[in-house]
């Protein structure tokens, strides 16, 4: 088969299609100088949703009953402790960064303790965990907004050639990440766990090693995502992690990665990233309230949802 | 059936097959593995709808809208090679969803009697509860099941009952059990086909033999008039001689033990270099436990067993224990080599597919591509696959759990010699099989029951008798 017949049957062809469809509605309605400036803004906060998405692939990845509902709490918590040591002084970036690293390695390393010594399912688990997380984020900031250093905030909203540098460090994340599935040890073990778990066992892979490594992954990732987010946003707050949780999976699915374990794209994720973001600037263009937006947002993220499972279904 | 034609992509699997099934009579159906017999079977059953050709029951023309709803109201069963049964429900739920008649207030209580009754009638001492969920039965006790279901009756037709394979995870004993239950059936009027590679089975069980090869119809016979060397010339093969036990010459080697314990059996198990033992007794008497327990114990886990080798295990449940079902056979067979093939950062695909296609010549899997999705080929020709893997893995003891489950005469042969030759050359191997005949290839013999290791057998007291007692008596010396 060729690769533009083949095309249609990738599963993550339809995260583009919307994504590009959304841009298009925008510009026929705003104008294509407003269509290059929700370009550039998608880019941004797109990046973001990539971030922990990756990470949320992965452990969606290992089959059913995996996922991290931990995620907010470890953005926020990153965020929160590594800005408040910081305190605004660019000489302490370095140490700063390493805080945000620590927390993610903690989290993770709880989380998977949670699951494998006490035998809690995984939704269960890193929910409940995510309350500690949270709570111990509102013990250290008393709900206020913990301002980064200056250098960090400039980064983080820094282009080149109008390409957010952010933009650019997370696109080559996503082609190491990609590497990482399809083509090393740990990517294939992650794929092989998710198809038939006790096959996997079976076939020498060390199954809970796999699983440890990538809730740690995801942890890490989501507590420097929490770092830049901080910086991007201009400090840290009690709320800064809670549209990751839904958007983390909503992205997942629709960029293609199968819920049923074993399949995984991260060519999805940047296309369903880009739709999201789009979709909800479409929504603003058009003018609807907050409440319409939120429902329509909803429904849409059903429906393909839908559509696509129904095809990896075939 | 007459003229039926099926193809799947660029492979045709069926090019015009006649085949027909007298009433009251069994008919046996022998070939290669992807010959074409379960696709057939699949066509008859209105699985798969064939691309050309017809078919007709009781002498009525089948039209388009046959299908496994139409089958069965015109009373055709099947057994399927890759069974069927819901794993999460129990055996009496399980017949409720074949049986729609059984319902009302009660339905458990009749669904438990009827399963219980017909497993009583084809396996006396079977040993299963109707309550038990299926998923924690042994792939046997499954096997069982899904026979006892297909040929109980609650308010239906039953003209025809296709049995795909329906003995390779059965024990001597049970399978037995089988034929005679067949011959019983059949001689009240029912219709039954069999599949199987066990030659000797088909020869006892059968009225009339069809053998397949390549998608047609290669000979059909009475079954008085083949003996197992026309059966396997016409196959295609040559019958390797019959060796008896204690044929096998031993290539173990001086050293220490791979593989000991575990201390709670009156039998100590050991394992050298060198070594082909052999795990026998009635199936599910805990052979596939101690094969685990082993592999677990190579991979580090402190117990009573101790490995001090890498091990690899080659599924004999391929469904539950083996295949990768998104990943093509190349992936499926590298899978069990990813540390040896990393190079690198990356994995060195390029060796993978060459391996890939060296284990295709050498165990004849039937396949246009490698690259295809691993389901597309026949029960048997996925086994290959996960022998391919094991064998290709950097390990020193392989652990084979009833591996030659649907597996063609031509090929054991092929896998037999592969083995012995592994041997040679250094690898300790341990070979749990329901098949006494295989137990030829082993230096030693397990006889396990209720989970433990009663006797340990070897040379001249190693043979079919012993093995047997063994497995049924207690307190044997």
């Amino acid at each position: 088969m060729s690769p533009l017949t083949s095309l249609p049957q990738k599963p993550w062809i339809w995260a583009w299609i919307g994504a590009i469809l959304m841009w298009l509605i925008i510009m026929s309605v705003s104008g294509i100088v407003a269509g290059g400036q929700v370009m550039s803004a998608a880019a941004s906060f797109g990046t973001f949703f990539v971030i922990v998405a990756i990470g949320q692939m992965f452990v969606i990845t290992l089959g059913p009953g995996n996922v991290d509902l931990s995620i907010p709490a470890c953005i926020t918590l990153s965020a929160t402790l590594a800005m408040k040591f910081m305190n605004g002084d660019p000489n302490l970036l370095l140490p700063g960064f390493l805080i945000s690293l620590s927390v993610g390695l903690v989290i993770g390393t709880l989380n998977f303790l949670l699951i494998l010594l006490l035998r809690i399912p995984p939704i269960i688990a890193t929910l409940s965990a995510s309350f500690l997380y949270q709570s111990t984020a509102i013990w250290s900031n008393r709900g206020l907004r913990v301002k980064p250093p200056e250098v960090l905030g400039d980064f983080a909203v820094s282009k080149i050639l109008g390409v957010p540098i952010l933009t650019i460090v997370v696109l080559i994340l996503s082609v190491a990440m990609a590497f990482t599935l399809h083509r090393t040890r740990f990517g294939l073990s992650v794929l092989a766990v998710g198809q038939n778990q006790k096959a996997a066992k079976l076939a020498g892979i060390r199954v809970e090693r796999v699983r440890f490594l990538t809730y740690l992954m995801y942890a890490v990732l989501a507590a420097i995502c929490g770092f830049f987010l901080a910086g991007f946003s201009g400090g840290a707050a009690l709320n800064m992690g809670e549209q990751y949780l839904l958007m983390s999976i909503a992205v997942v699915v629709i960029g293609g990665t199968s819920v049923a374990g074993g399949d995984a794209n991260l060519t999805g994720l940047w296309g369903a990233s880009l739709f999201i973001f789009l979709l909800v600037s479409m929504l603003n263009t058009l003018g609807l309230s907050a409440g319409y937006r939120l429902i329509v947002t909803g429904a849409i993220i059903v429906g393909i949802i839908a559509i696509s499972g129904r095809k990896s279904a075939i | 059936m007459r003229g039926v034609e099926k193809s799947f992509g660029a492979a045709r699997a069926l090019t015009g097959v006649d085949f027909d099934a007298a009433r009251g009579c069994c008919v046996g159906l022998v070939g290669h593995n992807g010959a074409g017999k379960s696709t057939l079977m699949n066509v008859l059953a209105g699985v798969v709808s064939p691309d050309q050709g017809e078919i007709l029951i009781n002498g009525a023309l089948l039209d388009a809208t046959y299908d496994p709803a139409r089958a069965a109201e015109q009373g055709v069963r099947v057994v399927f090679q890759e069974l069927s049964l819901c794993p999460n429900l129990t055996v009496a739920e399980n017949l409720r969803i074949f049986h729609p008649s059984i319902k009302g207030i009660g339905w458990r209580k009749t669904a438990r009697q009827v399963i219980l009754a017909e497993l009583d009638r084809i396996f006396p001492g079977h040993g299963i509860s109707p309550d038990a969920e299926v998923g924690t039965l042994s792939i046997a006790r499954r096997q069982m099941v899904e026979i006892a279901r297909a040929f109980s009756n609650v308010n239906s037709r039953i003209e025809l009952v296709i049995l795909d394979e329906p003995t390779s995870s059965l024990d001597q004993n049970s399978a037995a059990q089988l034929v005679a239950f067949v011959r019983g059936f059949v001689a009240k009027g029912g219709t039954v086909i069999l599949i199987s590679h066990l030659l000797g089975e088909i020869l006892d069980a059968t009225d009339q033999i069809v053998v397949m090869k390549d998608g047609a119809t290669a000979a059909v016979d009475a079954t008085r008039h083949f003996d197992r060397p026309r059966l396997v010339r016409e196959m295609g093969d040559v019958l390797a001689e019959n060796n008896a036990f204690g044929g096998r010459k031993s290539t173990r080697r001086d050293g220490p033990a791979l593989v000991s314990g575990p201390e709670e059996n009156d039998q100590y198990l050991q394992l050298y270099p060198g070594e082909i033992i052999g795990f026998a007794g009635l199936s599910g008497h805990g052979q596939t436990d101690m094969l685990v327990r082993i592999f677990e114990a190579s991979q580090g886990a402190r117990g009573k067993i101790t490995a001090t080798e890498k091990a690899v295990f080659v599924a004999g449940d391929r469904q539950t224990d083996g295949v990768f079902p998104l990943w093509s056979i190349t992936q499926n067979i590298f899978v069990g080599s990813l540390t040896r093939l990393t190079k690198g950062l990356s994995l060195d695909f390029g060796q993978a597919e060459e391996e890939a296609q060296d284990w295709q010549k050498r165990l004849s899997v039937r396949t246009p591509d490698m690259a295809n999705n691993i389901l597309s080929l026949s029960g048997g020709n996925q086994q290959k696959a996960l022998f391919a893997r094991a064998l290709g893995a950097d390990a020193r003891i392989v652990l084979m759990d009833d591996p030659m489950r649907g597996v063609d005469v031509g090929t054991k042969q092929e896998v037999y010699e592969i083995l012995t030759q592994e041997a040679a050359n250094g690898r300790a191997l341990i070979w749990y099989t329901t098949e006494t005949d295989e137990l030829k290839h082993c230096d030693r013999v397990y006889v396990f029951r209720e989970g433990r290791i009663v006797a340990e057998l070897s040379g001249e007291m190693l043979s079919e008798e012993n093995i047997l007692s063994h497995s049924f008596e207690k307190d044997t010396a």
